[in-house]
């Protein structure tokens, strides 16, 4: 009996020190892959740590990151949203149509785009909690819809945008700082707050674990999932902004792929694939690895078909440790 | 005979597809009693209590509480009018810790740094936590322990603790002991009975007629979707209501 329980209590020792091994790593694993990452590419391209490169991948990375940490929620949730890059595509056309055809100041076109990705956030919303139409699927087809709508107004041809004003939100500085990137350090912070810190945050979480669970305990389900959607749709509108004014036109080509970088980053950041557990820092760090990766691969002159594969190893790569890692804690 | 039930249910009907897992149930629960509900396997006793928690509405039927027609809608507005249920599966968000669980749907919120933006208080939920664990005297370390890591009994418990939290007039228990060890048993006996002690009326599912008889007052048993009988334990055999259970007749005396 005394025996037993010394052997029990021995190896509860081995699991905490291995438990703290795998926090450990898991934690710090991908900052410390991100560093190398980093190193590396600063021996290898003499360009990669100028600050104009380095100001460049940042506000590259600010776009894909806004949009992971909206994402975070919704696969927190255990959802998803493929319709990511289309949503940036038509806020992008859209913002160009207010800002150069309407000329519109900005305190009437930003609120209408906002307010475009807040309608599509509540639709998707609506279809997933109240007609149980899988997100994977809805999504999917509003994938085609949002970016065919951006195409049937453009027909094809990007809208230049001329105005000053507007290019400075995703080329100018504040301080030495390009505004994408406070902008993205700023919804950050109120993302992982609201993760770590609200009600709803709490919530979303034991959606994602389990539907059952959150509404017999008296939470309104179908609510939260409405509300990740909504997020979701704001921040990418916010996404679209910036890219149609680093790019100076609002055309429906853009962002092609990006929801693949945008689950990259959430996955790669540790977020469970299952849903129930959500990591915003992850997801931030996520975001700069796979921006960094892309940035160092065109620096050294490598091919955008290796690019293509690479690109998908690591999106392979994140999703089977993932998949590992939540799959021996159920 | 007696005074008005707490609970009443009338007439109550519940089909899924063709299955009739509930045929014209009448149901009572008094002030302060601890009440069996047995029946076979497929009886419709977890079905019943559903519609007790609010996770079914009854195809047919009304539901009193202190003689006045309710609706209750669904888990909430149980909870609302102090209805609180433990499952047949604990309900419980595994990746929360004890603290999160006990509050989940009714967090305890403070403002941030003087600011009206509403965020968890953390510390107030697990120190609120602690006096409720060791009323229920279960051996946890912590409040902040995650549920996956606990065992079959420390899980029960929370579970209870995170129904008893909340002054719960009807607390219902779904095969609370099914699952558990003889000593774990005992424990969840001994917290039934101190739930009636501080005033609680209990619904006890349970397949145990050891449970039945050492903690239960009066015992409705169920079958086929009917019910069968209405006993007191104190007048009633084990080979009666296991008759009841069975045939639904009554034992030959
Ligand atoms: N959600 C459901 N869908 C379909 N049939 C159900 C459902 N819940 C219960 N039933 C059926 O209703 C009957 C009563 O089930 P239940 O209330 O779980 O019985 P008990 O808890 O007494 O074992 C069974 O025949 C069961 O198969
Ligand atoms: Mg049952």
């Amino acid at each position: 009996m005394s025996k037993n329980s010394q052997n029990t209590a021995k190896q509860k020792e081995e699991k905490k020190v291995v438990f703290l091994l795998r926090h450990t790593v898991e934690t710090y694993g991908l900052l410390a892959g991100f560093v190398v990452l980093c190193v590396f590419l600063s021996i290898a391209s003499p360009y990669f740590l100028t600050l104009s490169n380095i100001f460049n991948v940042g506000r590259q990375i600010a776009v894909t990151a806004i949009i992971a940490f909206g994402m975070t929620f919704v696969i927190t949730a255990a959802q998803i949203d493929l319709s990511v890059g289309s949503v940036v595509a038509l806020t992008g056309v859209i913002t160009a149509a207010l800002v150069t055809r309407a000329g519109f100041p900005v305190w009437i076109w930003l609120p209408l785009v906002l307010l475009t990705g807040i309608t599509i956030g509540l639709m998707h919303g609506f279809f997933v909690a109240k007609q149980k139409i899988p997100a994977f699927l809805l999504t999917l087809a509003t994938m085609g819809v949002l970016r065919g709508i951006g195409f049937i107004y453009t027909r094809g041809h990007p809208i230049y945008i001329g105005s000053r004003g507007f290019r400075a939100i995703g080329r100018g500085f504040i301080g030495p700082v390009p505004i994408p990137i406070i902008i993205m350090v700023i919804i950050w912070l109120i993302c992982y707050f609201i993760l770590t810190q609200s009600k709803i945050g709490k919530y979303i979480t034991v959606v994602g674990e389990s539907q059952r669970v959150a509404r017999l305990s008296g939470i309104n389900v179908d609510r939260v999932l409405i509300f990740v959607f909504v997020i979701e749709g704001v921040l990418t509108a916010i996404s679209g902004i910036i890219m149609a004014s680093r790019l100076g036109t609002g055309s429906p080509q853009v962002a092609l792929g990006l929801e693949l970088n945008v689950i990259a980053a959430v996955i790669l950041g540790g977020t469970s694939l299952f849903g129930g557990e959500g990591r915003m820092f992850g997801t931030l760090l996520g975001a700069m690895v796979i921006g960094t990766l892309v940035n160092g691969m065109t620096l050294l002159n490598i091919s955008p078909y290796v690019q293509m594969v690479v690109r998908g190893l690591v999106i392979l790569g994140a999703v089977w440790v993932n998949m590992a890692r939540y799959r021996v804690k159920r | 005979m007696q005074k008005e039930p707490l609970l009443k249910m009338k007439g109550i009907c519940k089909k899924f597809g063709s299955v009739q897992a509930l045929n014209n149930v009448d149901f009572e629960l008094y002030d302060n009693e601890i009440l069996g509900l047995v029946g076979d396997n497929g009886a419709g006793k977890t079905t019943l209590i559903k519609i007790v928690s609010g996770a079914y509405s009854p195809d047919e039927g009304k539901i009193f509480l202190r003689g006045e027609q309710v609706n209750i809608l669904d888990p909430r507005s149980a909870k609302t009018l102090g209805i609180e249920t433990v499952y047949q599966d604990l309900a419980l968000a595994d990746k929360l810790n004890i603290a999160e669980n006990i509050f989940l749907g009714k967090e305890r919120l403070k403002n941030f740094l003087g600011t009206p933006i509403r965020i968890l208080d953390k510390k107030r939920m697990e120190a609120e936590t602690l006096p409720t664990l060791r009323k229920l005297k279960i051996d946890i370390e912590s409040p902040r322990a995650k549920v996956a890591t606990l065992s079959g009994g420390q899980r029960q418990a929370t579970a209870i603790a995170k129904s008893i939290f909340w002054k719960a007039r009807i607390i219902i228990m779904d095969e609370p002991t099914a699952a558990l060890g003889v000593a774990e048993t005992m424990k969840v006996r001994q917290i039934t009975l101190d739930l009636k002690k501080e005033g609680a009326s209990v619904i006890l599912i349970s397949h145990n007629l050891e449970d039945i008889f050492s903690v239960v007052d009066r015992v409705i048993i169920l079958r086929g979707g009917r019910r069968v009988g209405d006993r007191l334990v104190k007048q009633t055999t084990r080979d009666e209501i296991v008759k009841l259970m069975i045939t639904g007749e009554r034992a030959i005396q």
